[in-house]
């Protein structure tokens, strides 16, 4: 039976619920603690510091021969900025490690920073982009020209030309505001230091723990042998632990400096104010459409406020670019001038968070279509139907080529499942009772599964993409498949295990899947931008064809028959047509234990290794949001939420689900609930979890997931990745079905999220112009 | 965010209490501890003792003596889900406790302790200004009774002095004839409240003859809004009137202003929560 | 500097004997003092809910509580829930409806469904969701975790 495509129980379950399994914090048995002294400004000279007598306080001054964080991107418009892991001669975002103290306890730690004082002369802050990039702003970073840190322009060359037969052309101006990733468990690091050998096992809470060695090695001068890292279980990331962060090379600094081992655990405000954030993108767009409502052309001026610093390796460019790169979508027009610039501000430097600019791009097309469909006297659908790609391989005015997606039968079959029409007549009938239904459609692609060939055009001083995978089958038949993807919740033990069993006739029980320590698996990525199951699956999968290989060769040897005539089914190896075989568990110790009875060109042992590079592939959905305005209170209640999804072939359907679900309430948090708020003195007001509002399972619909399945060969497996696509499509969604609720009013929402007070506040003043 | 070091104390009757809340400089009392522990653990806080009154005898349970419901301080929130008082105020209070933070919240918090933290969008504290509660208090020295129009200062800070411990609040019974109503919102579920507001009203023969309209989270402390309880009185009960009340009750409101919303929009929720109260006291 | 003082908690039936400072919460007591990590730290300030346990029957923030408080109180974790080999019901149940990706919260709300449904069997519906709108998660979107419980809970009436 096979077990790829069937929605079996997770095999990483059973020590997560006992409490068994552990996390970063779980692992600070007879360490020292460490906490930071941070800067309580967001921008300021440091005069002095002082600490108390004899206190183990450390400061950029003690940390000899360590390099600063320099994530590169190779283009005549990226600025350089090096950051200090611990503040040298200034801060520039409040939050900013200036020192580190050691105690035995974090409580003392605590204790310990509270007495360090440091003296330091405020700047006026830049906080928002579009201070950053007025005429006469302060520079956050001496020596650029300005506080536009990157930036790019894609121009097709075409857009007066193709201008001139619009008979329609829309401008929009969409907000989307900071947000924080919040994973439930914070970042923290453990360094262990091992007397005999004098290494460091760095035990991190990180989504890529061979880069994190590599990065930390070269800020430290070390060599990678001498530095272990190991991702233990992670709770949750989402792109916030994907990035280099300046407190876990102080921590292998300090172990190795002070020989003892450390922790440092990020507590929840730390979290808010000096974890990576993310999104605060500006975009102005303008939509050029012809007498039949077809998309013509698009220009834009994207702005992304991108923080102090860039994080390493994707760098701060990954924001305003990929929005550059990708704001066409799954829309079917060619004439193309967007620019886009990354501002740097005195605030927390940004990682990708799921989606990374995808759902703001997302909302911005979306928004278009509803407000084009408005202009034309069209319905959401419709407009749609008319402008979403339908020939494939495609290549977008960007250059970027979609692999074959299903855009219009997920735009059918959503509106199918929600019912269109019976909606409306149920929005009209409310309308008259004084209530305000809307429905919100948005139609995207994602794009996944990408390896170098992807990310090369980008020209990251660290290129990523491939991954490998090693695999052997021991002599007593249990296969090990050590992975460099580094999953956190996305299931990939179960569904690699999966492909394995299938791919070799063997029971789930057999196989093992490593994953997250340097020193035991091949040099990878780790886990993010939906690459797992595509790439690390594909890796697997062709690793496993390759131990096969070998199986049936053995096989053949011992049965005297072809290895094409051999089958691997349920543990054993059988020529097929006959009655006679071989338990694999026999067959392997042949291979390791009696190997002078095996053909003389046989190597030893059985063991493959596979990597897999791909150029990527696109997945795409349908969202359908249905909510209710409170037009008296600003409050938005989701309804409904209907996702039609094809991200061709599902491993495991559960864990697919699972996926969405959890994407689409954080895109519903986008849209309505969070926002990480800087006052004009650079100081954050949502420093706890009273006033950054991740939504709970009151605030959110049931969420109705239907699957279309297109497979192509841009993925091995024919699964395509999807980890972000909940969160991508969703914000637009709701946004789009308050607009629709709103419409009577001439209320249209464009920034998010769409809090009560911004909602009550365009009703107000959407009523006063109707008075 | 570990709380900075404190001694710990845990009497075991009330005069040990109050002997320690006089003797230990800069202590503070520890009830439920889910206002103060948080505080504490954010450093916003650092008492440098704590006085733990969880095992005092005799300061929860709700007595009720004539036409007065005495609830003791170290009364659990969750007590009040249930009606432990009788008629319209009882029915008020558990309307009211399912809005105050959630289950494991409401297992240890106490009533009392939410009107000694005096956070203005704290339920009870509504409550207690809107139905003129008074507050028994008691130090080492003296018993006091603090009507509650003089109990609240500002946000967090109250008329308890350093030695006080509140140990009862005393809040009047509503007569059967009573309507009560009480509308709150809230970002999420379990939320402090943007704006909340109480309606008690007394209608007789269709006719307002005392009328209360209480609001919570709008300034830095509970407010009764007498404009709006002035339109009501002496009119029908009837939604054109709750809607002038309304409208009185947004123009005499000063809001504070912070992240969760604007001044005008506490005023908007003023107007609308003031009507949503007066319909559900009608249901 | 306060010195510790000899406290004993009882945890899932087993008496700790402990030296804590009266600052150190139940949460960290019972995770460095007892062993038991499976009661995690998510915001230290009572909205998460990840550190819920069960004191006395009822589910409570161990990040909210000293250790010096709690003698006398009967205190469950996660760690108690399965018996022997055999997982709880609520634990089976999450792990056949996937209710848990990363699994931080997932002890957290194991304890808070069983407290809730201990004191209510019969709690369902939005009733049940209320409730579980104590604590958060990031991973799932709830869909699962609230069906999940649903089933624990049916189970368990029958």
């Amino acid at each position: 039976m096979k077990l790829v495509g069937t929605p079996i129980r997770r095999r990483e379950d059973p020590e997560l619920l006992t409490g068994r399994k552990r996390f970063i914090a779980d692992l600070t048995a007879g360490c020292q603690s460490v906490a930071f002294v941070r800067s309580p400004m967001a921008a300021a000279q440091i005069v002095g510091i002082e600490r108390p007598e004899g206190a183990s306080v450390f400061t950029a001054a003690d940390l000899t021969g360590v390099g600063s964080i320099e994530p590169i991107l190779h283009r005549p418009d990226y600025f350089r900025a090096p950051q200090p892991v611990l503040a040298v001669d200034r801060v520039i975002y409040l939050g900013e490690p200036i020192a580190a103290v050691v105690a035995d306890t974090r409580r003392e730690a605590e204790d310990l920073a509270d007495a360090v004082y440091v003296d330091l002369e405020r700047h006026d802050p830049v906080v928002t982009a579009k201070a950053a990039l007025a005429d006469n702003s302060r520079i956050v970073h001496p020596g650029a020209e300005s506080n536009v840190v990157v930036s790019g322009v894609i121009d097709t060359g075409d857009i007066d030309a193709t201008s001139e037969s619009a008979v329609e052309r829309i401008e929009l101006e969409l907000t989307c505001r900071r947000q924080s990733a919040a994973p439930i468990e914070t970042r923290g690091a453990v360094a262990r230091y091992d007397e005999e050998s004098e290494k460091v096992t760095l035990h991190a809470s990180t989504q890529m723990p061979h880069v994190l060695r590599t990065a930390i090695c070269d800020l430290l001068g070390m060599q990678e042998a001498d530095l272990r890292v190991i991702a233990p279980a992670v709770g949750g990331a989402f792109g916030q632990k994907m990035c280099l962060p300046a407190e876990y090379a102080v921590l292998v600094w300090l172990a190795r400096h002070l020989r003892r081992s450390l922790a440092w655990i990020e507590d929840r405000r730390e979290n808010f104010t000096s974890s990576f954030h993310s999104r605060d993108h500006h975009y102005r767009i303008w939509g050029s459409f012809d007498a039949d409502a077809r998309l013509v052309a698009i220009e834009g001026d994207l702005v992304a406020n991108v923080g102090a610093y860039s994080c390493y390796p994707v760098t701060w460019g990954v924001e305003p670019l990929m929005a550059m790169a990708e704001l066409p979508g799954p829309y079917d027009f060619q004439s193309y001038r967007v620019r886009a610039r990354g501002v740097s501000t005195n605030t927390c430097p940004m990682s990708p968070y799921r989606g990374v600019s995808r759902p703001v791009l997302t909302l911005a097309m979306e928004r278009m279509m509803d407000v084009a469909a408005e202009r034309f006297g069209l319905d959401p659908v419709e407009i749609r139907r008319r402008n979403l790609i339908t020939r494939f391989p495609y290549r977008s005015a960007t250059g970027i080529v979609y692999d074959e997606g299903s855009y219009v039968a997920s735009l059918e079959k959503a509106a199918e499942v929600v019912d269109v029409d019976s909606f409306r007549r149920r929005q009209a009938e409310a309308r008259e009772a004084g209530r305000f239904l809307g429905i919100g459609f948005s139609v995207f692609s994602e794009r996944t599964g990408y390896g170098t060939p992807a990310f090369a055009p980008r020209n990251m001083d660290v290129t990523p993409g491939y991954e490998t995978v090693e695999m052997a089958m021991d002599p007593s038949g249990g296969v090990e498949v050590r992975i460099g993807a580094s999953p956190h919740g996305q299931g990939l033990v179960t569904t690699l295990s999966q492909v394995v069993a299938d791919g070799l006739g063997l029971p789930l029980e057999s196989v093992r899947v490593v994953h997250g320590d340097t020193d035991r698996t091949p040099y990878g990525w780790g886990t993010f931008a939906s690459r797992s199951m595509v790439i690390s699956g594909g890796a697997t999968k062709l690793a496993a064809e390759r131990l096969r290989e070998a199986i049936v060769a053995v096989a053949g040897d011992m049965l005297e028959a072809a290895p094409e005539d051999i089958e691997l089914a349920e543990g054993r190896a059988v020529v097929r047509g006959t009655d006679r075989g071989v338990d694999i568990s026999d067959l392997a110790r042949q291979a390791y234990h009696h190997t002078p009875k095996l053909a003389p060109e046989r190597e030893p042992g059985l063991r493959a290794t596979a990597s897999y590079d791909p150029a990527g592939t696109f997945s795409n959905a349908c969202h359908v949001a249905v909510v209710e305005v409170d037009i008296e209170t600003g409050g938005v209640r989701v309804d409904r939420f209907v996702v039609v999804e094809d991200a061709g072939l599902l491993i495991n359907p559960v864990i697919v689900d699972g996926q969405i679900a959890g994407g689409v309430v954080q895109g519903i948090a986008n849209a309505l609930f969070e926002e990480v708020i800087y006052d004009d003195g650079g100081n954050i007001l949502t420093t706890t979890l009273f006033d950054y509002l991740p939504p709970t399972a009151s605030e959110i619909p049931p969420i109705e997931i239907h699957h279309l399945q297109t497979i192509t060969d841009a993925s091995l497996t024919g699964a395509k990745g999807l980890g972000e696509g909940g969160a991508i499509g969703s914000p637009a969604a709701v946004i789009n079905a308050v607009s629709d609720a709103l419409r009577p009013l001439g209320v249209q929402v464009t920034e998010m999220p769409a809090t009560p007070d911004r909602i009550r506040r365009m009703i107000r003043e959407a009523t006063k112009e109707m008075m | 965010m570990k709380p900075a070091a404190f001694d710990y104390f845990a009497p075991e009757s009330l005069t040990e209490a109050l002997t320690m809340l006089r003797d230990v400089e800069g202590a503070k009392v520890l009830a439920g501890g889910q206002s103060l522990v948080p505080a504490m653990n954010f450093r916003l806080t650092r008492p440098v003792a704590l006085i733990d009154i969880n095992r005092v005898p005799g300061l929860d349970g709700v007595r009720i003596d004539g036409d007065e419901a005495q609830i003791g301080a170290l009364t659990r929130h969750r007590a009040f889900e249930q009606p432990v008082v009788p008629g319209p105020l009882g029915r008020l209070m558990v309307e009211m406790a399912h809005h105050v933070g959630h289950l494991p919240i409401r297992v240890r918090g106490t009533f009392g302790g939410s009107l000694a933290h005096a956070d203005p969008a704290a339920e009870w504290c509504l409550l207690a200004r809107t139905l003129d509660a008074t507050m028994v208090t008691q130090s080492s020295e003296q018993e006091r009774r603090i009507p509650a129009s003089d109990f609240f200062s500002t946000v967090f800070t109250t008329a308890l002095e350093e030695d006080d411990l509140l140990t009862e609040v005393r809040l009047p019974l509503l007569g059967t004839g009573h309507l009560v109503g009480f509308s709150e919102f809230s970002r999420r579920v379990g939320d402090f409240a943007l704006v909340m507001i109480i309606v008690v009203a007394e209608v007789q023969e269709g006719t307002v003859t005392e009328a209360r309209i209480g609001a919570g989270g709008v300034s830095d402390i509970p407010l009764r809004l007498s404009s709006a309880e002035a339109v009501l009185r002496g009119r029908r009960w009837d939604p054109s009137v709750w809607a002038e009340a309304a409208e009185a009750g947004r123009a005499e409101v000063e809001p504070l202003e912070d992240i969760h919303g604007s001044v005008e929009y506490r005023r908007d929720l003023v107007g609308a929560l003031i009507q949503r109260a007066c319909r559900q006291a009608t249901e | 500097m306060i010195s510790s003082r000899a406290v004993t908690l009882l945890v899932n039936g087993v008496d700790y004997v402990v030296e804590v400072e009266p600052r150190k919460t139940l949460a960290d007591t019972l995770r460095e003092d007892c062993g038991l990590t499976g009661t995690h730290l998510g915001c230290e300030h009572g909205v998460c809910g990840a550190c819920t346990i069960l004191m006395d029957g009822s589910p409570v923030r161990s990040c909210l509580l000293f250790a010096v408080q709690c003698e006398g109180a009967a205190i469950e974790t996660v760690e108690g829930l399965a018996v022997g080999g055999d997982l709880h019901v609520l634990q089976q149940a999450f792990w056949d409806h996937h209710g848990l990706q990363c699994g931080f919260c997932t002890p957290g709300f194991l304890m808070l469904a069983k407290g809730a449904l201990a004191e209510d069997p019969d709690l369902t519906g939005e009733a049940l969701r209320e409730v579980l709108s104590s604590n958060l998660c990031r991973c799932t979107g709830y869909q699962n975790i609230v069906t999940a419980v649903e089933d624990a809970a049916a189970r368990m009436r029958s």
